[in-house]
C-alpha cells in the first residue's frame, strides 16, 4: 500500500527523521494559509502516488502567500502526467506546503527487502534526486549497501561505514547515523516494504533533511496497523482493483480486450500469456483464489463485465480445493443474471470436472467449452474476433 | 524414491481445528499419508478423525514421534507456529499459510539459521510423493507415481502441469511447491540438488514466475551442477512492472526480475523451456528424448 509524501513525513516526524516543516492544503485557500504559518516563502507540491512530479511541473516555489495561493490554483485539478503515472495522467486533489531548504548537497537514502539475501537492506548513494535504477545501471560502484540482521537491527556503526564512504564532514556523520536508525525503527515497526527519501539534503546551513519521502507498507501486514491502512488513498487507484480487493479478489487491470478468471495467481499469469500467445490481448489479471464460492464468482464477473473494452471472457480453473461443479454452478447463474452475451469460454479441469461440464452443457447458455489451456485460448480468440 | 516425504513421514497439524486445517487434514489421511498429531492451543486432549490433539508441538513430538509438521495456522499466528516447530526440532515445516507479513518471515529465517529445522513455504501448496505421502493442499488424484520431480513457485499452475505429465505418462517422484513469498525456506537451488542426488528422480520440471533472482540462480547452479534433464516454464510473461500479481513476490521491481530475463538465463543453460503453459508436459518428453 502506498502513502503520500505528505503522509509519510507526518509519519517519519514522530520517528524524529528530520523533515522540512509543512502542511497538507485540499484548497487554494488551505495553501495560502500554510504558507503564511510557514512564513511566506514555500514550495508548493503535487500529492500523487508517483514520483517524476517535479519534471512534470508538480513543484512550484512561491516567493509569498499569494503565489502560494495561485500555484495551489494551477495544480489543484490538474492532470500531473509523469513518467510514473502513464499518459493518462493522475490528477491533483492536494498539496503539500512546505517550507524552502538550503541544498549542499543531494543524496539518497533507502530501505528495502533484498530477497536474495532475506534482509532488509539500508542502500544510499552519493547520486541524491535522480533515479536509483538509473544510477544503479551506469554507476554501481556509487550503490553502497548494509544488509540489516533483523536480530539486533540496524547497529550505528554500519550507517557510520555508510556515512564515511559518502565522505560526509565529521559534524554531520553523527546526524546521519540517528536519521538511518530512526528511519529503520520506521521501516520495522509499520512493516513498510520500502522507505526511500531521494533527496536526503544536506543543507547549507550542516543539518541533514529529508526533502521527498516515500513509503510503501507490506500489504500483508496491515493487519496490525489499522492507522496507516486509514491512510489509504482510493483515489490513488484503480476503482476496479479497490473493489475485487473488497470481495478478497486479487485483480490487475491491463490493456486487452479479452478478460479472464482463473484460481491460482501462477494459473492467472500463465493464462494471461497464452491468450497473447494465440493472438489475443488479456484485458486482466484475476485470482479468485482457492475458496471461491457461487457469490465470488458473481462478483469476479461484474468486474471483469464493468471494463467496457473487454470483449470476450476466458474462466481457466484447475480444481484442487474449488470444485468444478460449484464453479460451473457460479458461471452459468452469474452469466444469466447479469444477461451476459459476450462470448464465454470455460476450461475447467481437476475434482468433480464431469458434473461441472454437465452444468455448463445443461445451461442452455451458449458457453464454448475447452480441454486444454491452448483449446480454451484459441477458441477465446477466435470468438472474439468473429464477434 | 522421493525427496523430502515418504510413506514413512509422520505428519502433525499445526491449526488442525480450523476449517482449512480439518479438510485438508482428512485429505491427506485420506490419500494415505500418515496424520499422527494435531496442534491447537487450548484443544489438547480432544482429537479429529481419530488423529490425537497437543497444546504444544514439543508435547505432540514426544508422544507421536511427528517428523514433519504442516502449518495451517492464520497470518497473524503463522510465524510463531513455525518458530514453535522449529523450536522442537521438527525436520520438515511445510507452512500452507498465505499472507504471512515480510517482517515476520525475515525473523524466521533469522532463527532457523543453524537449527535442525528446514522450511518450505509459506504461501506453498505443500509437497507430495505420489502413492506414499501427501503434506498440503494439492489434489492428489492428478498425480502418479513416477521418475520426474516437479519444482514450482506456484499452485493451481503446478497442478496443471502435473496433470500434463500424467495425461503423458510421465509419473512423478516428488512434486514440491516452494510458494509465492518473497522470504521463504527452501529455493529452488535446493529442491534441485535434492533431486539430483535422488536416484528416483530421473529429471525436473520446474516453474517459476516474475519476481526476484531465484530462478537465475538456480539457472547457474544447474549449469555445474545438475546431471539430469531440466524442463522449464516462467509465468508472467505479459505481467505489467511494477504489479504484484497475486503473490506476494511476484512483482517486477525496478526492472529486474521479468520473465525475459529468468527465460533466457534457464535457457542459456541448456534447460528446455516450455514456450506456453500448455506445453509444459509435451516439453518435459522432448527433454528426456533428446538426453
Amino acid at each position: 500500500m502506498n502513502i503520500h509524501e505528505y503522509q509519510a513525513k507526518e509519519l517519519l516526524r514522530r520517528y524524529g527523521v528530520p523533515v522540512p516543516d509543512g502542511k497538507v492544503a485540499f484548497t487554494p485557500q488551505e495553501a495560502k494559509s500554510a504558507a503564511v504559518e510557514l512564513g511566506g516563502r514555500c514550495v508548493v507540491k503535487a500529492q500523487i502516488h508517483a514520483g517524476g512530479r517535479g519534471k512534470a511541473g508538480g513543484v512550484k516555489l512561491a516567493a509569498s502567500p499569494e503565489a502560494a495561493e495561485s500555484a495551489a490554483k494551477e495544480l489543484l485539478g490538474k492532470k500531473l502526467i509523469t513518467h510514473q503515472t502513464g499518459p493518462e495522467g493522475r490528477e491533483v486533489r492536494q498539496l503539500l506546503i512546505e517550507q524552502g531548504v538550503n541544498i549542499d548537497r543531494e543524496l539518497y537514502l533507502g530501505m528495502v527487502l533484498d530477497r536474495a539475501q532475506s534482509r532488509v537492506a539500508v542502500i544510499c548513494s552519493s547520486e541524491g534526486g535522480v533515479e536509483i535504477e538509473e544510477v544503479a545501471a551506469k554507476h554501481p560502484e556509487k550503490i553502497l549497501k548494509e544488509l540489516i540482521d533483523p536480530a539486533i537491527g540496524l547497529q550505528a556503526f554500519q550507517c557510520r561505514r555508510l556515512a564515511y564512504a559518502l565522505e560526509l564532514p565529521a559534524e554531520q556523520v553523527s546526524k546521519l547515523v540517528a536519521m538511518m536508525q530512526a528511519l529503520y525503527r520506521a521501516f520495522d515497526e509499520c512493516d513498510c516494504s520500502i522507505a526511500e527519501i531521494n533527496p536526503l539534503i544536506l543543507t547549507k546551513e550542516g543539518a541533514v533533511v529529508a526533502l521527498d519521502a516515500k513509503m510503501n507498507f507490506d500489504a500483508n501486514a496491515l493487519y496490525r496497523h489499522k492507522d496507516i491502512l486509514a491512510l489509504r488513498d482510493l483515489n490513488e487507484e484503480d476503482p476496479r482493483e479497490v473493489e475485487a480487493s473488497r470481495h478478497d479478489l486479487s485483480y490487475i487491470s491491463l490493456n486487452g480486450n479479452i478478460a479472464c478468471m482463473v484460481n491460482g495467481a501462477g494459473l492467472a499469469m500463465a493464462t494471461m500469456d497464452i491468450i497473447k500467445q494465440y493472438g489475443g490481448e488479456p484485458a486482466n489479471f484475476l485470482d479468485v483464489g482457492g475458496g471461491a464460492n457461487k457469490e465470488k464468482v458473481a462478483h469476479a464477473f461484474g468486474i471483469l463485465l464493468a471494463d467496457e473494452r473487454v470483449r470476450g471472457v476466458l474462466i481457466n480453473i484447475f480444481g484442487g480445493i474449488m470444485r468444478c461443479d460449484v464453479l460451473a454452478q457460479g458461471v452459468v447463474d452469474a452469466a444469466r443474471d447479469l444477461k451476459m452475451s459476450l462470448p464465454l469460454v470455460v476450461r475447467m479441469q481437476g475434482t468433480n470436472v464431469d458434473q461441472g461440464k454437465k452444468i455448463l452443457a445443461n445451461s442452455g447458455l451458449p458457453i464454448i467449452s475447452a480441454e486444454t489451456m491452448a483449446e480454451a485460448a484459441e477458441k477465446i480468440v477466435a470468438a472474439v474476433k468473429a464477434a | 524414491m522421493s525427496i523430502l516425504v515418504n510413506k514413512n513421514t509422520r505428519v502433525l497439524t499445526q491449526g488442525i481445528t480450523g476449517a482449512t486445517g480439518q479438510f485438508h487434514t482428512k485429505a491427506c489421511k485420506e490419500y494415505g499419508s500418515q496424520m499422527v498429531a494435531g496442534v491447537t492451543p487450548g484443544k489438547g486432549g480432544t482429537s479429529y478423525e481419530g488423529i490425537p490433539i497437543f497444546d504444544t508441538v514439543r508435547h505432540a513430538v514426544a508422544q507421536t514421534g511427528a517428523d514433519a509438521s504442516v502449518v495451517y495456522v492464520p497470518p497473524p499466528f503463522a510465524a510463531d507456529a513455525i518458530v514453535e516447530a522449529a523450536d522442537a526440532d521438527i525436520p520438515l515445516i511445510i507452512c500452507i499459510t498465505e499472507g504471512v507479513p515480510v517482517r515476520d518471515m525475515v525473523r524466521v529465517k533469522r532463527y532457523l539459521a543453524g537449527r535442525k529445522s528446514l522450511l518450505l513455504g509459506p504461501n506453498c501448496p505443500g509437497a507430495i510423493t505420489p502413492g506414499e505421502c501427501k503434506i498440503g493442499i494439492m489434489p492428489g488424484h492428478i498425480h502418479r507415481p513416477g521418475k520426474i520431480g516437479v519444482v514450482s513457485r506456484s499452485g493451481t499452475l503446478t497442478y496443471e502441469a502435473v496433470d500434463q505429465l500424467t495425461r503423458l505418462g510421465l509419473g512423478q517422484s516428488t512434486c514440491v511447491g516452494i510458494g509465492g513469498d518473497p522470504v521463504h525456506g527452501f529455493e529452488f537451488i535446493d529442491i534441485l540438488e535434492m533431486f539430483n542426488r535422488d536416484p528416483g528422480t530421473e529429471a525436473v520440471v520446474m516453474i517459476g514466475e516474475i519476481g526476484g533472482s531465484a530462478e537465475e540462480e538456480a539457472a547457474a547452479w544447474v549449469k555445474s551442477n545438475m546431471k539430469k534433464p531440466v524442463a522449464g516454464f516462467i509465468a508472467g510473461q505479459t505481467a505489467p512492472p511494477g504489479k504484484r500479481m497475486g503473490h506476494a513476490g511476484a512483482i517486477i521491481s525496478g526492472g529486474k526480475g521479468t520473465a525475459n530475463e529468468k527465460i533466457a538465463a534457464m535457457k542459456d543453460v541448456g534447460i528446455r523451456m516450455a514456450p506456453s503453459p500448455a506445453l509444459i508436459g509435451r516439453t518435459m518428453q522432448e527433454a528426456l528424448a533428446t538426453a
